[in-house]
């Protein structure tokens, strides 16, 4: 299973037809997500590796327990309902764009922030803030 | 390569990065893949064979949720096989009933028993926690690599 993050310059039909031009034995899906890759191991590999190349950290993979269209878990069979496995896909979906800027960054060095922990908060300072915060409210 | 067992075991995320950085990621969905596809379906449709009730036992009593025994029979498996562990709290995902609960913090009390090398982490919800994040997973995963080669 392809799937693409949103933070991708590359859309699901881009990776499809770059998978039909690999001509490998492996059979393509598009989905609104990305691709579903189905064949012999071989093949498969062959075909993700090639894609990859496409967005190297945009484009992320796993495997898919169901082959696409099973009846034991395709909608048009079961008439309808959540895709098995969505609620994952979508949680997961929403952070990839920031998987990705951390994969694109891997080499750089960490800010400052987290390398040196923040001291705390004075007391001296925070009577201050409060007071200050306090005549904001009384002048406002 | 090592075989690293991630958890949530259906982790897209985890899956891919173990992947990325050279190891073999124990996921649910391969387990799936062999028990539903493996030629002569004993027990059709999905294939659960009066075997899977007793893989659950080794883990769990006869009194604990069915679930929780169903799970792990799935689960047995990739922690059988497991060279070491990547373990992220927080997956609102995982999030269930009892037996997905129960089940949970099973996997991560056997995952914590074993000796085998472990990272936990939370999930990122920012930029800059994503990229201490996978920092933190490649780092893991070259320690896992200079160990195997030290070893060999």
């Amino acid at each position: 299973m392809v799937v693409l993050a949103e933070s991708s310059p590359i859309l699901p039909s881009e990776l499809a037809l770059r998978a039909y031009e690999l001509s490998t034995d492996a059979v393509v899906k598009e989905t609104c997500y990305g691709l579903i890759v189905t064949g012999s191991e071989q093949a498969v590999n062959e075909t993700i590796e090639e894609l990859r190349k496409l967005d190297p950290s945009g484009i992320f993979v796993k495997d898919r327990g169901f082959p696409p269209g099973d009846s034991r878990r395709c909608r048009a069979v079961r008439g309808g309902g959540p895709r098995p496995g969505f609620h994952q896909l979508e949680k997961e979906s929403a952070i990839l764009p920031s998987i990705s800027y951390g994969l694109e960054t891997i080499e750089d060095p960490l800010d400052v922030k987290h390398q040196k922990k923040r001291d705390k908060l004075k007391i001296d300072r925070f009577i201050e803030i409060i007071e200050e915060q306090s005549k904001e409210d009384v002048n406002g | 390569m090592a075989k690293i067992l991630i958890f949530p075991s259906n982790s897209l995320i985890l899956s891919d990065l173990v992947a990325r950085f050279g190891h073999e990621p124990l996921t649910l969905m391969r387990v799936i893949r062999k028990k539903i596809t493996e030629v002569g379906i004993d027990s059709p449709p999905i294939n659960v064979t009066p075997e899977d009730p007793k893989k659950g036992l080794k883990y769990a009593a006869v009194d604990v949720p069915s679930g929780v025994r169903g799970r792990m029979a799935l689960l047995d498996p990739l922690i059988e096989e497991a060279e070491a562990a990547i373990i992220v709290h927080e997956a609102d995902y995982s999030f269930g009933c009892m037996g997905c609960a129960r089940t949970n913090e099973l996997v991560k009390y056997i995952v914590r028993n074993k000796d085998i090398p472990r990272l936990e982490l939370a999930y990122p919800t920012n930029d800059d926690e994503a990229r201490v994040f996978v920092r933190k997973i490649r780092d893991f995963c070259e320690s896992l690599t200079h160990k195997a080669e030290v070893l060999a």
